[in-house]
């Protein structure tokens, strides 16, 4: 056949159609729609945990065309149509696809499903998040200041070569030459160059550290749970930190640091001592991030079974992180209802906040109450912050 | 320029084309031929209409098609709007070969549209310039958007292009209202009425608002609800009620279009055939090529496959009119095709002799296993027809408009056979109730065939 698109050779004249694409235009409203629709769902459909892939800047999101929906008569189990061709009544025919030979009439609807793929930025999930559950917005806590970044500051008569400041010089030089018709001539005494200086800046790095109990009891759901609740505080508390480090711990009767990708791999065996996780945040702390620099939070997920003996050494722990941090949470995941937040851990978490420090707790039975994990903390650390200030 | 020339070159055929047709018979009101690229073939074959209001829904259309399209399953090769004068648009891909058939074909259906009676009554109603009346709507619809916002215009699409099957093209597209009282029908058979009513008008004979009587809404089930919602809906604003008109006026002019489709395409085509092989102007390689995609057009079964299961409408209309032409005469065919529209022209011109010929059969499919299960002429004639009954949509009528303004509406479940797939009619009740504004129920038959009520309110 011929080749396609406009006429080549001949001056191509714009027509009315060439201008904009009604078809893509409607195909477009067609899939704001899909989006307005996957927003209003999207606490669920992320909470499914499977469209989260570490380290994406991206979700996908698989969703149906949108139908138009008209009367239609119930589908029945068994269709009747007419074919044509080489069959006798009695025959059996294969499964010949459908569409053959069929040719599209006006106002055709012969339409066979297809699915997209939305990819969906986090970023944007996380702002209709935040505005959907009207989550608050936290106001960065500011930390002593400390020199950060190299500002322009003032001239000098000595500088690099490349900080020289040619209308400053020329300036220079006219205030001494004055308006002399003479052959305008640089001295050293001229020339300025721009000065840089350390200014210093209030500290906005936050740092958040991830504490999971791995211990036997914890099971591959709790700790599901416990991952999508941690992607969602990570994804808010990115919103407020432009440097937010994310730190690892996972304990049993041990701690250790681990990275992101292994942390959720890990499955220990055997008991849990919550005071060893602490000491082991503890110990990062102050070997990593001084409190006076930093924001910092923890985040501490377990099913509560902490060991009886541990308790005191776990509260001294706990007490001291609290001072240090801005927020310290704690969910308790996969704990029978009945036992909700009563369990050892939970008590442990009470006492903290009984004692001033700004720190809650929050049980996850499934994936719908991670959003109302997520929200209770976010709300818990704005009225914190409100407190302070 | 000779790239130009040869793209071009289809239309030093077109008035020997049209002179070859009208000695051959055919009447046909002027048509503009036009070219243009795939891309606008595609968006009027979804939208039906060189330009119409925005919906989402055709966005849907739009995107399969393209798909379609890319993957090189479906071609479009022309699409024509009757009118006076009638519009040709021809694809720009379209080969020389291509073009002269496809002329031809146009010439056809511009024969067709113009002797056909539902043709030309339905155009009579909208006139001949849907074009431009459609491109009005798209219009009025825009600035609708601009004054009401695109959400409100929305939701009033949503549900006027819901019910754009459910109009009645026998009324008149400009329909009167119903008649405000209700009219008590005169006996006068007996004697003594008859006495009665010649007696002379007495003074004591009561003023006649007495006897005057709030007529129902509806006065009898209503099919058109494009119609009744655009014109009792308690709180419709007046935009609103232009946007439902403009879809039903639009209906008005697919309804022909799709009740005479079989006929329709293969009087086109069956023209197309016969004008190209009278055209001896046409050069033979260029004949040679017209046929060969012409048999591709009207081919029943897709090269690889032994059976169809769709019968192609291009083929069974061409086929029926090659039988009547060769039978009846060019008189009688011309006669049919003033006349009928396909549930006539299947019934009555669908033979045992030529269904034989064509190797149609019945079958049924169930749980994906296909069945052949007879050549029962009738069966074939109304399985052909079965989707094309009521503009192919279930009769459903307004019924009736409670005191509290509750719209009932009734699903006609024993002409359908079955009831109404629930899930989607409910949401067919969600459009109309955001314009009726009062509560909206069905009523049909659930699966186990015990009355069902739906309800929106």
């Amino acid at each position: 056949m011929s080749e396609s698109g406009n006429t080549p050779g001949s001056p191509t004249l714009t027509r009315w159609y060439d201008l904009f694409s009604r078809g893509a235009r409607d195909w477009l409203r067609h899939d704001e729609k899909v989006r307005d629709s996957v927003r209003e769902h999207l606490p669920q459909i992320i909470a499914g945990g499977d469209v989260i892939n570490d380290g994406a800047k991206t979700v996908r999101v698989p969703v149906r065309v949108l139908e138009h929906y008209h009367f239609r008569l119930r589908r029945t189990n068994e269709q009747q149509g007419v074919g044509q061709g080489d069959a006798k009544p009695g025959d059996v025919l294969g499964q010949p696809s459908r569409d053959q030979g069929q040719s599209k009439g006006p106002g055709g609807r012969e339409e066979g499903e297809f699915q997209l793929l939305l990819e969906i930025k986090v970023d944007d999930i996380v702002d209709w998040l935040w505005e959907e559950m009207q989550l608050p917005n936290l106001k960065p806590r500011v930390g002593p200041s400390e020199e950060t970044e190299w500002t322009r500051e003032g001239w000098d008569r000595r500088g690099a070569r490349s900080r020289l400041d040619r209308r400053r010089s020329f300036k220079e030089l006219v205030k001494r030459q004055g308006a002399k018709d003479a052959l305008p001539s640089f001295t050293d005494e001229d020339l300025r160059f721009r000065q840089l200086a350390r200014r210093r800046q209030p500290a906005v790095h936050a740092v958040v550290f991830f504490l999971l109990d791995v211990s036997g009891s914890m099971s591959d759901r709790d700790r599901k749970l416990a991952k999508t609740f941690f992607f969602w505080v990570v994804q808010g508390l990115k919103r407020e930190y432009r440097s937010l480090e994310t730190v690892f711990v996972a304990h049993t009767t041990e701690a250790w640091e681990f990275t992101e990708t292994d942390f959720f791999q890990v499955a220990g065996t055997g008991g849990t001592v919550a005071s060893t996780g602490l000491a082991k945040v503890r110990e990062i702390i102050d070997s990593r991030f001084s409190p006076s620099r930093h924001n910092i939070y923890l985040f501490y997920a377990s099913d509560g079974d902490n060991s009886v003996s541990d308790r005191t050494e776990a509260r001294e722990l706990l007490h001291g992180i609290a001072q240090d941090a801005c927020y310290s949470g704690y969910v308790e995941v996969g704990s029978a209802p009945a036992r909700r937040l009563s369990t050892e851990t939970g008590r442990l978490w009470a006492e903290a906040a009984a004692a001033g420090h700004a720190a809650s707790s929050f049980a996850i039975d499934d994936f719908d109450s991670v959003w109302d994990a997520v929200r209770h903390f976010f709300t818990a650390e704005q009225k914190a912050l409100e407190g302070t200030t | 320029m000779s790239a130009a020339m040869s793209l071009d070159g289809w239309r030093e055929y077109v008035k020997p084309l049209e002179e070859l047709a009208e000695r051959s018979g055919l009447s046909f009101h002027p048509v503009d031929f036009e070219a243009v690229p795939d891309s606008f073939m595609m968006e009027v074959a979804v939208y039906g209409l060189p330009v119409r209001m925005p919906h989402w829904s055709f966005g849907v259309r739009y995107i399969y098609q393209l798909i379609q399209h890319r993957m090189g399953h479906s071609r479009i090769f022309e699409v024509v709007f009757p009118g006076n004068p009638g519009h040709a648009y021809l694809a720009s891909s379209n080969g020389l070969a291509d073009n002269v058939l496809v002329t031809a074909h146009v010439l056809g259906h511009a024969d067709f549209s113009r002797n056909n009676l539902l043709f030309r009554r339905c155009q009579e109603q909208v006139s001949e310039r849907i074009v431009e009346h459609a491109a009005n709507h798209a219009r009025q619809i825009q600035q609708a958007i601009e004054t009401h916002g695109a959400e409100r215009v929305e939701a009033v699409l949503d549900a006027a292009l819901a019910l754009e099957q459910h109009v009645d093209v026998d009324q008149p597209l400009r329909r009167e209202l119903y008649p405000e009282y209700a009219t008590e029908p005169k006996i006068v058979d007996d004697e003594f009425r008859k006495r009665f009513e010649s007696l002379d008008p007495a003074e004591d004979e009561p003023t006649g608002t007495d006897y005057l009587k709030r007529a129902p809404v509806p006065p009898h089930p209503e099919r058109d609800l494009l119609w009744f919602i655009g014109h009792y809906a308690p709180e419709l604003e007046s935009w609103e009620r232009d946007i439902f008109l403009a879809v039903r006026e639009e209906s008005f002019y697919f309804y022909p279009l799709f009740a005479t489709q079989i006929m329709n395409e293969g009087w086109a085509s069956y023209w197309h055939a016969r004008l190209l092989r009278e055209a001896d102007f046409v050069p033979q390689q260029v004949y040679l090529d017209a046929i060969k995609c012409h048999s591709d057009v009207v081919r029943p079964i897709a090269a690889n496959q032994q059976v169809a299961l769709s019968v192609n409408p291009y083929h069974l209309g061409f086929s029926m009119w090659e039988k009547i032409v060769e039978n009846e005469g060019l008189e009688a065919a011309r006669r049919i095709m003033q006349q009928d529209d396909d549930f006539g022209f299947i019934r009555n011109h669908l033979t045992r002799e030529l269904a034989d010929e064509l190797h149609l059969f019945r079958y049924t499919a169930k749980d994906g296993q296909i069945r052949v299960l007879d050549i029962d002429l009738d069966g074939l004639h109304e399985n052909l027809l079965a989707p094309k009954y009521g503009f192919g949509a279930p009769s459903v009528s307004a019924a009736h408009v409670r005191v509290d303004g509750t719209l009932e509406l009734e699903h006609d479940y024993t002409t359908d056979g079955r009831g109404l797939d629930l899930e989607r009619s409910r949401r067919v009740l969600e459009y109309v109730q955001r314009v009726w504004r009062r509560p909206v129920v069905m009523h049909t038959i659930d699966h186990e065939g015990s009355p069902h009520e739906l309800s929106c309110s």
